[in-house]
Parts: C-alpha cells; structure tokens; sequence
C-alpha cells in the first residue's frame, strides 16, 4: 500500500510539473548544467592527472635524472661565428655520481647525436642516443622484437641500434626492422630489435613526410668512437658549435626513500663543480607529488565551482517551487478540507521538488558522460569518468531537491485550511 | 440516537486590530441521521464560519462541537484530518476539482489520504460517477466538464467515503436555475437514502426543499424551523 501511495504521489507530481513544460525544463537547468558540469570537469581533471602522473611514471619514480641545459646567458656570445660552446655535464660528473653515493645503484649516461637517419628515400631525424644496455633495466622499458644493446656490443663497438616503434614503423612500414640496415649520418647500423611504445600508438603507420619523432639507440662507446664531442649545426649564415660530453644521467636509486638525499647531494655537487647553471636535476617522484598535489587543488576548485552551480540551481528550484505554492494555495486548502495531513502537502510538493532536480540530474548525467566523450573526440584529451562521479553528481542534485524542497513544501503545509480555500 | 452533529455554546472569536468580532456566538443545536438542515444568513452572519467549525477546518474558540460523539476539540491536526477524510463529505460552491487530476481521480481524492483506505475504492468511485450520469468522462480533465457536471464530480467525491455528514456550502450558486434544480433533485434523492445533510445557502428554493432552517444573524441563531416531513416532488 506504501509503495502504491508513493507511486500515485510521484505520478501526481510530474503531471502537475507537466502543466507547465516550459516552466519545469527551465527550473531544471540550473541542475542539469551543476551536474555535467560537475561530472564533465572531474573527468578531464581525471585525465590530465592520469596523463601528468603516467608521464612522470615513465621516468621511473626510483630515478633521479640530470639533464644538460644550454645556458640562457650564453646565447648571444653563441651567435658569434665559430665560437664553440661548452656546456653541460662531463665525464668527470659522470664519475663523481659513480663513486660518490653509496646509495646510488646503477648510473647509465646518454648522448644524443644530431645526424639524419634514412632506409633508401625514407629520411628522419629522430633522437639518436647514445647509451648503455642498463638502460633498459633502469627505465623499465619493453622489448617489442629482438633485443637491446649487450656489453658485447659495447665492448667490441659494433654498428647495431635499436629503434623506437615510431621509428621502426616509419621506415619499415611493410616489414620487420630486424636485420635491417640503417643509416645513421655517414655509417650503417644493423637494426638487432626494436622497443616496445611507452603508451599505444593509433593503428595506421604514418605517412611519408609526417613529422615523426622518435628514438634510436646505439651503443654508447661505438658513439665515442665515431662521433666526436663537437656538435655544428648549420643555421643560415651562421655555425652554432657545441660541446657535450653527456645529455642525460639516469640515477637510479636503491631505494625510493634516499630518493631525496641523492637528489640533494647531487644537486650540492652540481652547485660546486659548475659555475653556470647548465643542469638541471628532476626527482619524479618530487614531480608525482607535485602532480598529487596540483589534483588535489583541482578537486577543491573544481568542488566549490560545482557546489556553487549547484546551489545556485537550488535556490532557482526553491524559488519557482515558492511561486507554485502560492499559486496552487486553494488546491492546498481543497486537499485539507478532504482530509489531506500536513504530511501528506509535505511529501506532494516534495516528491515534486525531488522530480524537478532528479529529472535534472538524469539530463545532467546523461549530458555530463556525452561531454568527455566529445571533448576526447575533438581536443584530444583523455578523460576518465569514475564510476563515484555521475552516482555523487547524481546524489547531490537529488539532496538540492530535499533541501531546497523543504521549506515550500512546509509553507504548503502550515497554511490554514480556511484561509487557503478563500484563496483566488 | 446519537446526534451527528452536537454543537453546544459554540463560540468563534477573530481578533482584528484591537477589536473582537464574534463570528460565532453561543451557537446550540444538534443534526440527527437522516436530516437534511438549510443554514441561511445574511453574509457576514457567521454560516460560513459555522459550516467549517462543522467540517473540522476551524476550531471554536470556546463551547464544544461533536461530530458523530467524538468530541472534536481535543484532537491534533492530524486527527481532523483523518476525521474529514473518513467521515466528512465537502461540496462547495466553486466545484473546487483539482486541475491535474481526471474525473475518476478527483472523486477518490478523499480516498488517497485515508490511513487504511478501502479494497475497493475505485469500484466505488466509478459506480458514483456512472449514477451521476458520469461514466463516460472518468478520464476527463475538470476544465473539460460543464459546471452542471462538476458539481456531479464534486458530489461523488463527497460521497465516496460515505461520510456521516455531507456540508455543502452554496453548491448551486454558480449554476443556471435548471441546472441548480438538477443538483437539489440530487441532493433530495441523497436525503431520501438517508444521508444528513447541511447546506448553507441564501436562496429560499434551496431552504424549501429542507426539513430544518437555521438563520443566523450576527453569530447568533436568529430561529430554527422544523418543516414538515418532505414528500418528494416527482
């Protein structure tokens, strides 16, 4: 009998809220944008995050890294012809790190050599970096066919690289890279495998001429060997020299707590040994924090924005509601004299405040998930919709109903009988 | 026989400004089953405020209003609503339907706030609206009905939850004199089942047909009549 009661309750309220249509969509939308709004940012801010941290994860969260960075004072000494500019960290920082810190476990420096690289017509420029086989067990990165770069080939200083997947697939569309022989400026490596991508590449190879980046790796004592310290670029009417011993170290720690420690020290002999700042020093995990921290401050944002929105649709439900009652006064007085209770006006006008925000609320679900979907299709974006977000959405606009419901719906109730039936 | 209604010094006082107005003034009488009471009056005499102090919307101020021996004074708010929703029939004279509801809905309106509200509600609401000549318009909206059928739903509705006392509150007053003479006809024939009625009206044709007429004046009764026993004019 309750549920029959409730029914008919909820039946009569949305044909009142259907006498007039316009009226109940406009009331709605307050809601209806508070709540895809509400499920549409936490989405995108979802999936910046997501993005932001599996960045920072790739990095590898054990790891401090040192990078060389060209000096910003230095570039207009640089514009002078044939000066050679020599910058960055050197080999004797490389072996300081090496035998300095006992807590570091594994240290693996990269050079990077600009040159062409090219398969017959196919030509690209990708990062050509110098390294040695501890890469791959520091940076934790997959083997998509063949294997990577052996003490064998450092020792012996063989010409083999390994490609990239953006590589491989750009210069051997058709077939396997393996065995293959690459042009690496004036010498030729054979290709002994390639990486697996660091997130999924779409299915379609590139076209010819696209602007693809990538990586290729060769052994890092065959790059000493071949090529030199010195790095010219040809600019029009000008040489830019440079002079680099490494351009990246990889540090990886033996435990993700002296993290930290590691970074500082290496950052206090880094401030010793070099005058200008030509380094520079990223902890992941300080980053992954930082990014913690940064989605932390979203979410609030993005909550008292949504909590506004949705307040602000509260009080325009409120207020219409307001207006109904008043306005159906002498159907309140006709209800009582046939022997409605208060409870019962109550639970009419609430059960139709709850519908006005639910049916605003299920628009605002419905147009919340479209939203990512579109903002994905055309920005390309990730977003991520946690189940929590379109059921806390949902739940917050169907607590505006009660809330901003109760005090029409008690002013309903408390009038006088009498008074309501003389209404015009 | 226990009186239906049993008003004793009933009194009804409206503050207004520093003033005291008696609406209602040492009103006594007592309605039994089956009779059928025309109150008449001047406005501003106190019928209206005598026929909501009867139908539970108002409480008096002093004095003591029994309806079917229950003493009504000393109950809550929530009891006199259950009190009208069971056992009190209303008819007024604007009809009073409600807008959203159809003519089957708006007859069992009194039904929905019952706390144990019968099996076969509907049944009966449908057998009322066919013996008011209205059982081809049970989904019909009010404001597609004429007056004269309005104040037909509005008399079902009234009589769904068989009340002990039906008050009608110038129920023909917004009809055309043929259409007015079809409702008392009505309101005759309920009389001759034996439903008691109270029907607050100033018109005379409206008073003939009763077997009492109350005048008010001022809040006090100024006469009551007994008429002979009605025969039904056929």
């Amino acid at each position: 009998m309750m549920g029959g009661a409730f029914m008919r309750a909820v039946r009569s309220g949305v044909s009142s809220l259907m006498l007039h249509k316009l009226r109940t969509l406009l009331t709605t939308l307050g809601v209806l944008f508070g709540t895809s709004s509400v499920i549409s940012m936490l989405a995108i801010g979802e999936g910046a995050s997501y993005e932001a941290q599996e960045q920072i994860k790739l990095l590898g969260s054990q790891n401090v890294i040192i990078r060389s960075v060209k000096p910003a004072d230095d570039r207009n000494a640089g514009n002078q012809q044939s000066r050679v500019l020599t910058y960055g960290i050197t080999d004797a920082d490389l072996e300081r790190i090496e035998q300095t810190f006992p807590a570091v476990k594994r240290v693996v420096p990269m050079r990077e050599i600009q040159h062409d690289v090219r398969v017959d017509a196919r030509v690209m420029t990708p990062r050509i970096l110098a390294t040695r086989p501890l890469y791959i067990d520091v940076t934790g990165r997959l083997m998509w066919e063949g294997r990577f770069l052996t003490s064998e080939d450092e020792r012996t200083l063989k010409n083999v690289c390994v490609l990239g997947t953006e590589v491989a697939r750009y210069l051997f569309p058709f077939e396997s890279a393996l065995e293959k022989r690459v042009k690496v400026g004036p010498d030729y490596y054979t290709v002994v495998g390639t990486l697996a991508p660091r997130v999924p590449l779409s299915d379609d190879p590139p076209a010819v001429g696209a602007d693809v980046t990538g990586e290729i790796f060769i052994p890092y004592q065959t790059a000493r060997k071949w090529y030199g310290k010195l790095q010219v670029s040809r600019r029009s009417g000008s040489m830019d020299m440079q002079e680099v011993d490494l351009h990246q170290v990889i540090v990886e720690v033996d435990h993700p707590e002296n993290v930290a420690l590691v970074a500082d020290a290496a950052r206090e002999m880094f401030g010793r040994f070099h005058k200008k700042r030509d380094y520079e020093v990223i902890v992941p995990l300080e980053l992954l924090a930082r990014a913690a921290e940064t989605k932390r401050i979203f979410n609030i944002v993005l909550g008292s924005i949504a909590g506004i929105s949705l307040l602000v649709g509260g009080i325009g439900i409120m207020n219409v509601m307001l207006a109904t009652v008043t306005e159906r006064t002498r159907e309140i007085g006709i209800r009582r004299a046939l022997g409605a209770k208060q409870s019962h006006i109550v639970i009419q006008f609430l059960v139709e405040t709850v519908c006005l925000s639910v049916g605003g609320g299920l628009m605002g679900v419905a147009l919340g998930l479209a939203i990512p979907v579109a903002v994905e299709h055309f920005a390309d974006m990730i977003t991520i919709v946690t189940p929590s977000a379109p059921l806390l959405a949902f739940g917050i606009s169907a607590g505006v109903g009660v809330l901003f419901g109760l005090y029409p719906a008690w002013r309903a109730a408390k009038m006088d009988p009498v008074e309501a039936l003389r209404h015009e | 026989m226990v009186p239906v209604a049993h008003l004793r010094d009933v009194t009804r006082l409206y503050r207004m400004g520093d003033e005291e107005v008696h609406a209602l003034d040492g009103v006594t009488f007592d309605v039994l089953p089956g009779e059928y009471w025309s109150i008449m009056g001047a406005s501003g005499s106190g019928k209206s405020t005598l026929l909501n102090v009867m139908g539970c919307l108002d409480r008096p101020t002093s004095g003591t209003y029994k309806l079917g021996g229950e003493d009504v004074d000393t109950l809550s708010d929530d009891d006199l609503s259950d009190l009208r929703s069971r056992r009190l029939g209303f008819i007024f004279q604007s009809y009073n339907l409600i807008a959203q509801l159809n003519v089957l809905e708006n007859i069992m309106v009194p039904l929905f706030y019952q706390d144990d509200p019968p099996a076969d509600g509907e049944g009966r609401a449908r057998r009322l609206a066919e013996r008011m000549g209205l059982g081809d318009r049970l989904d019909h909206r009010p404001n597609e009905l004429s007056g004269g059928q309005q104040q037909r739903v509005a008399i079902s509705r009234s009589l769904v939850n068989d009340p002990d006392l039906i008050l009608a509150d110038e129920a023909t007053g917004n009809l055309d004199s043929q259409t007015a003479k079809e409702i008392l006809d009505l309101f005759d024939e309920l009389s001759a089942e034996g439903k008691t009625i109270v029907f607050v009206t100033h018109e005379a044709q409206v008073a003939a047909r009763a077997s009492h007429v109350l005048r008010m004046l001022d809040g006090r009764i100024e006469d009551v009549i007994e008429q002979r026993p009605r025969v039904l004019a056929i």
